[in-house]
C-alpha cells in the first residue's frame, strides 16, 4: 500500500484538488460559524433576554424551552446536511484524484 | 462538568449533613443487595466474556490501540456515545434537571454541539492521517521527537485530570448507591478496567463501551415511558404537571429564598422552566461554551476513537450516530430530571446527594415501586450497576488514551527512535496500561475527600487550549510548524493549569472557616435592608480580583429584618427538649390510634433533624480542625484571584495566538516541505492506515 512514489505537489496542482479544496473550505467553514453563532446565542439569550425566553408560547412551553430544543434538532440537521454533501460530493470528487494520480503513477 | 463535579464534591458534604440512613449504607436498602450484586455480577460477567473474546484476537500494535481498524461507523457512534456519557453527565444532568430545572437542560446543549466540531474538522482528517496517537498527527509534518514528547505530555496531562475525576467521582458515586466503601470501589474499578485494556485493548474496551451505551440508552427510554406515558405523551401536558407539582413549586421557592416571597404558586413552579435557577454569571457560561466545544475534539480519548475505524467515510459515520446517541440521550434526560423533581421531590434528591446525582436511580426506584418494593429495586440495581458499568468504561478508554501516548509516543517513538519490533510494541503498550491503571487506583484513593472540581474544567480547558489549536492548525495552516506547536501547546496548558489554580474552584479556608462558624455559633439577627440598584463590573473586573473592582450585583428589592439562628449547640438542645417532651408518658394513656401515630410520626421527624444537626455540626468542626490557623489557598490567595471556573475564554484564544506567532516568526523546511503531502493525503486518505486483513 505505501507508496512513496506519488508525487503530492502535482496532486496539489492538479484543479481537480483545488476545487475540491475549495468547495469544502467554504462549506466547512460557513457550517461551523453557523453552529459557533447559534449556540452561543443560548448562553446569551438566557442571560441578556431572559424576558423573551420566558414568554410561553404552547401551554408552559417557553421560547427558552423551544430554543433549547431547537439547538438539538440544528446540531442534528448541521450534521445531516454535512454528511449528505460529503457522502455525494466530496468523497466522489476525492475518488476521481485518486483514480487520476493512481493511474499517472502506474 | 466542572459544575457538575462541584456538585459531586459537594455531595460528599451533602452526605454529611442529610442525616439520612440511606446515604450511609447507600440508595440499595439491605434486604435488596443481593439483588443489586446479582446485576452488578451480571453485567460484570458479559462485559468479562467480551473481555475473553477480544483478548484472542488482539495480538498487533494496530489490534491493541485501534481494534485492527475493524469496528464499523455505526459500532463507533455508540462507543463514542459510551465514551462520553460518562457518570457526570449522565446522573449528573439529570440531577441539575431536578434541581434546577431550565438550566440543567441548558447546561446539556454544549456537550451535544462540541460533536460539530469534531464532525467538520477532526474526525475524518485525523483518520487519513493519524496512526494510533495525536501525536502521529503532530509529528506528521513536524519534528516527529519533539512533537511527540509534548504532544504526550499533553495527552498525559488531561487524561490524568479526567481520570482522576472520574474515580474519585466514581468512588463516592458508588458508595452513595450502595454502600460499598470508597476504597473497595476504586480498586474494583480499577482492576476490571486493568482486565479489560491489558488483556482486551482497544477491541475490548470498545465493545464494553457499546454494551454500556446500549443498556443505559434502553433503560433511560423504559424510564421515560413509564413516567410520560401518563399524559398521553403529550409535552404540554407533562410540562403543566410539573410546574403545577407542589414540590416543585417548594424547591423554587427554596433556590429563589427572599424573592419568592412576592410570588404566586403559578409563577414559582413556570420559574422552573425559566433560565436563571443556576448559572448565575454568563461570562462563565460563555467561557465553558467554548472550552466544551473546542476541547471535546482535543481529547486524546476522543480522538482516539476515529483511529479504529476502516475509512474516513466511517469515521463521519460515526461521529453522525454518536451525535443522535447523545443529542437523544440529553432530550430524555429533561424527562428523567424533570419527572424525579416531582414524583421523587427535589428534596429528598438532595438529602441523598447534594448533587442531585441520584435524581435518576431514584426516579426508577420510584417508577419500578418505591423503596420497599421488589421492582423497584430491581430497577435500582439496573441504573447503579449501568452507572458503574459506565466508570469503568469511561476510565478504560482515558488509561488507553495516556498509554498509548506513553509506550507509542514516548518509547517507541522518542525512546527507540521507532525503531521497535511489532512484539516490543504491543508489549510496551500492555506494560504502560498497567502502569497507568495502578497510578489511576493510587491516585484515586489519594484524593479520596479531596477537592477534584477543577480536574475536569482543566482537562477540557487544555485539550481546548493547547491539544485543538495544534491539532486543527497542523492540519489546515500552511504556515504551521514544530516551534508554533511547541510554543502553543506549552503555553495554552500552562495558561489553563495556573488560571484554574487560582479560580473560585480551588478551596479557601478562610471561606470554609466562615461557613463552619456560621453552622457552629449562628447567625446575628440582620436589620431590614433597603432596597438596592444594580451594579455593573467592568469586563475585566468581571475575570480578574484587581483592586478597586466592585462586583457585579443584580438589584435587591428591599428585605425586611432578618432574626438570629441560632448555632449547632443551641438547635440541639432544643430539639433534645423537643424530642424528652414528645417521649415522656403521656398524663392520661392514650387510646387514639391517630394521635398514637402523630406522636410516633412527630419523634422520627425530630430524630432525624436531631441526627442532621449533629452530622452538620461534626462536619463543621472537622472543616475547622483541617483548615485551623490557614488563611491561604494551595496557591497562596485568601480568595479567587482570577473570577471564572473556566479558563477557555482567555487559555484557548492565546494558544491558538502563540502558534500563529511562533509559526510566523520562524522556519521549519520539514514542515513547509510535508505539508503538500498532508493535504493531500487528510481530503482523499490515499496512503491511510489500512484495516487490518480479518
Amino acid at each position: 500500500m505505501s507508496n512513496t512514489n506519488i508525487n503530492w505537489a502535482a496532486i496539489d496542482a492538479n484543479p481537480k484538488f483545488q476545487t475540491l479544496h475549495r468547495k469544502k473550505t467554504v462549506f466547512l467553514w460557513s457550517l461551523m460559524i453557523f453552529s459557533i453563532i447559534y449556540y452561543f446565542m443560548l448562553p446569551i439569550g438566557a442571560a441578556y433576554y431572559q424576558e423573551l425566553f420566558k414568554t410561553k408560547v404552547w401551554g408552559v412551553i417557553n421560547i427558552g424551552i423551544l430554543f433549547a430544543l431547537s439547538e438539538f434538532v440544528v446540531a442534528w440537521v448541521l450534521a445531516f446536511v454535512y454528511s449528505k454533501k460529503a457522502n455525494a460530493e466530496f468523497d466522489a470528487m476525492a475518488q476521481e484524484i485518486i483514480n487520476e494520480s493512481v493511474n499517472k503513477g502506474a | 462538568m466542572n459544575l457538575i463535579l462541584s456538585r459531586w464534591m459537594l455531595s460528599i458534604a451533602g452526605l454529611a449533613v442529610s442525616g439520612a440512613a440511606l446515604a450511609d449504607n447507600g440508595a440499595v436498602a439491605d434486604e435488596f443487595k443481593w439483588m443489586t450484586f446479582t446485576v452488578f455480577g451480571v453485567i460484570i460477567a458479559i462485559t468479562m466474556a467480551i473481555t475473553y473474546w477480544a483478548a484472542r484476537t488482539t495480538h498487533t500494535t494496530s489490534e491493541f490501540y485501534a481494534a485492527g481498524r475493524s469496528v464499523s461507523g455505526i459500532q463507533n457512534g455508540w462507543a463514542i456515545a459510551g465514551d462520553y456519557l460518562s457518570a457526570a453527565s449522565f446522573l449528573g444532568i439529570a440531577g441539575l434537571i431536578s434541581l434546577y430545572g431550565y438550566d440543567g437542560f441548558m447546561y446539556s446543549v454544549g456537550w451535544l454541539v462540541a460533536y460539530i466540531t469534531v464532525l467538520l474538522v477532526i474526525a475524518e482528517p485525523c483518520r487519513n492521517i493519524g496512526k494510533y496517537t495525536m501525536g502521529d498527527i503532530l509529528a506528521f509534518r513536524n519534528d516527529p521527537k519533539k512533537t511527540k514528547v509534548v504532544a504526550a505530555l499533553s495527552t498525559i496531562t488531561v487524561s490524568t485530570f479526567y481520570l482522576t475525576a472520574q474515580m474519585v467521582g466514581g468512588g463516592v458515586l458508588i458508595k452513595t448507591l450502595i454502600g460499598i466503601d470508597y476504597e473497595t470501589s476504586i480498586i474494583g474499578v480499577g482492576i476490571l478496567m486493568l482486565a479489560y485494556v491489558v488483556f482486551g485493548g482497544m477491541k475490548a474496551t470498545t465493545w464494553v463501551q457499546i454494551t454500556k451505551a446500549v443498556l443505559l440508552v434502553l433503560a433511560s427510554i423504559l424510564l421515560v415511558f413509564l413516567v410520560w406515558a401518563p399524559y398521553g405523551f403529550s409535552l404540554p401536558a407533562y410540562l403543566q404537571a410539573v410546574v403545577g407539582d407542589e414540590k416543585v413549586i417548594a424547591q423554587v421557592a427554596k433556590l429563589l429564598g427572599d424573592s419568592a416571597a412576592n410570588m404566586s404558586k403559578e409563577e414559582l413552579g413556570q420559574r422552573f422552566l425559566e433560565p436563571g435557577l443556576f448559572l448565575k454569571n454568563p461570562i462563565d457560561q460563555i467561557s465553558l461554551g467554548m472550552a466544551l466545544v473546542l476541547g471535546t475534539a482535543g481529547m486524546p480519548h476522543i480522538l482516539m476513537r476515529f483511529f479504529t475505524v476502516p475509512t474516513a467515510q466511517a469515521a463521519r459515520t460515526s461521529v453522525i450516530w454518536a451525535m443522535g446517541i447523545i443529542g437523544g440521550f440529553y432530550v430524555l434526560t429533561l424527562f428523567l430530571g424533570t419527572g424525579a423533581a416531582m414524583l421523587v421531590g427535589s428534596a429528598k434528591i438532595a438529602a441523598v446527594d447534594a448533587g442531585g446525582n441520584m435524581a435518576g436511580p431514584l426516579l426508577a426506584q420510584y417508577l419500578g415501586g418505591g423503596e420497599n418494593s421488589l421492582m423497584g429495586n430491581f430497577f435500582l440495581a439496573f441504573v447503579a450497576a449501568v452507572a458503574f458499568a459506565t466508570i469503568v468504561a469511561v476510565v478504560a478508554g482515558l488509561v488507553l488514551a495516556a498509554a498509548s501516548a506513553m509506550a507509542h509516543d514516548i518509547y517507541v517513538g522518542v525512546i527507540r527512535g521507532d525503531k521497535a519490533t511489532p512484539r516490543e510494541q504491543v508489549v510496551a503498550a500492555r506494560v504502560a496500561s498497567g502502569i497507568v491503571g495502578v497510578i489511576a487506583i493510587t491516585v484515586g484513593i489519594l484524593a479520596k475527600g479531596q477537592n477534584v472540581a477543577h480536574l475536569v474544567a482543566l482537562a477540557f480547558a487544555v485539550a481546548a487550549s493547547s491539544n485543538l489549536p495544534a491539532v486543527f492548525l497542523t492540519l489546515y495552516w500552511k504556515k504551521c510548524n514544530t516551534y508554533g506547536i511547541i510554543a502553543g501547546m506549552l503555553v495554552g496548558s500552562l495558561t489553563a493549569i495556573g488560571l484554574v489554580m487560582v479560580s473560585p474552584n480551588m478551596t479557601y479556608p478562610k471561606a470554609v472557616i466562615a461557613s463552619a462558624k456560621k453552622v457552629l455559633d449562628g447567625e446575628p439577627a440582620q436589620p431590614a435592608k433597603d432596597a438596592q440598584p444594580a451594579v455593573k463590573a467592568s469586563f475585566t473586573c468581571e475575570l480578574f480580583a484587581l483592586d478597586g473592582c466592585v462586583k457585579t450585583e443584580a438589584a435587591k428589592p428591599a428585605t425586611p429584618e432578618k432574626p438570629a439562628k441560632p448555632g449547632a449547640a443551641e438547635k440541639l438542645a432544643k430539639l433534645n427538649e423537643k424530642l424528652a417532651a414528645l417521649s415522656a408518658p403521656p398524663a392520661a394513656p392514650v387510646t387514639d390510634a391517630v394521635a398514637l401515630q402523630k406522636t410516633q410520626d412527630d419523634m422520627a421527624k425530630v430524630k432525624k433533624d436531631i441526627a442532621a444537626t449533629e452530622k452538620a455540626k461534626a462536619k463543621a468542626e472537622g472543616d475547622l480542625k483541617k483548615f485551623e490557623g490557614e488563611t491561604a489557598s494551595i496557591m497562596g490567595l485568601e480568595k479567587p484571584f482570577f473570577l471564572l471556573k473556566n479558563p477557555g475564554l482567555i487559555s484557548i484564544p492565546l494558544g491558538f495566538l502563540m502558534v500563529i506567532l511562533f509559526s510566523l516568526f520562524t522556519r521549519d523546511k520539514r514542515s513547509e516541505e510535508m505539508w503538500d503531502e498532508l493535504y493531500v493525503r487528510q481530503n482523499t486518505g490515499i496512503n491511510a492506515e489500512a484495516a487490518a486483513a480479518h
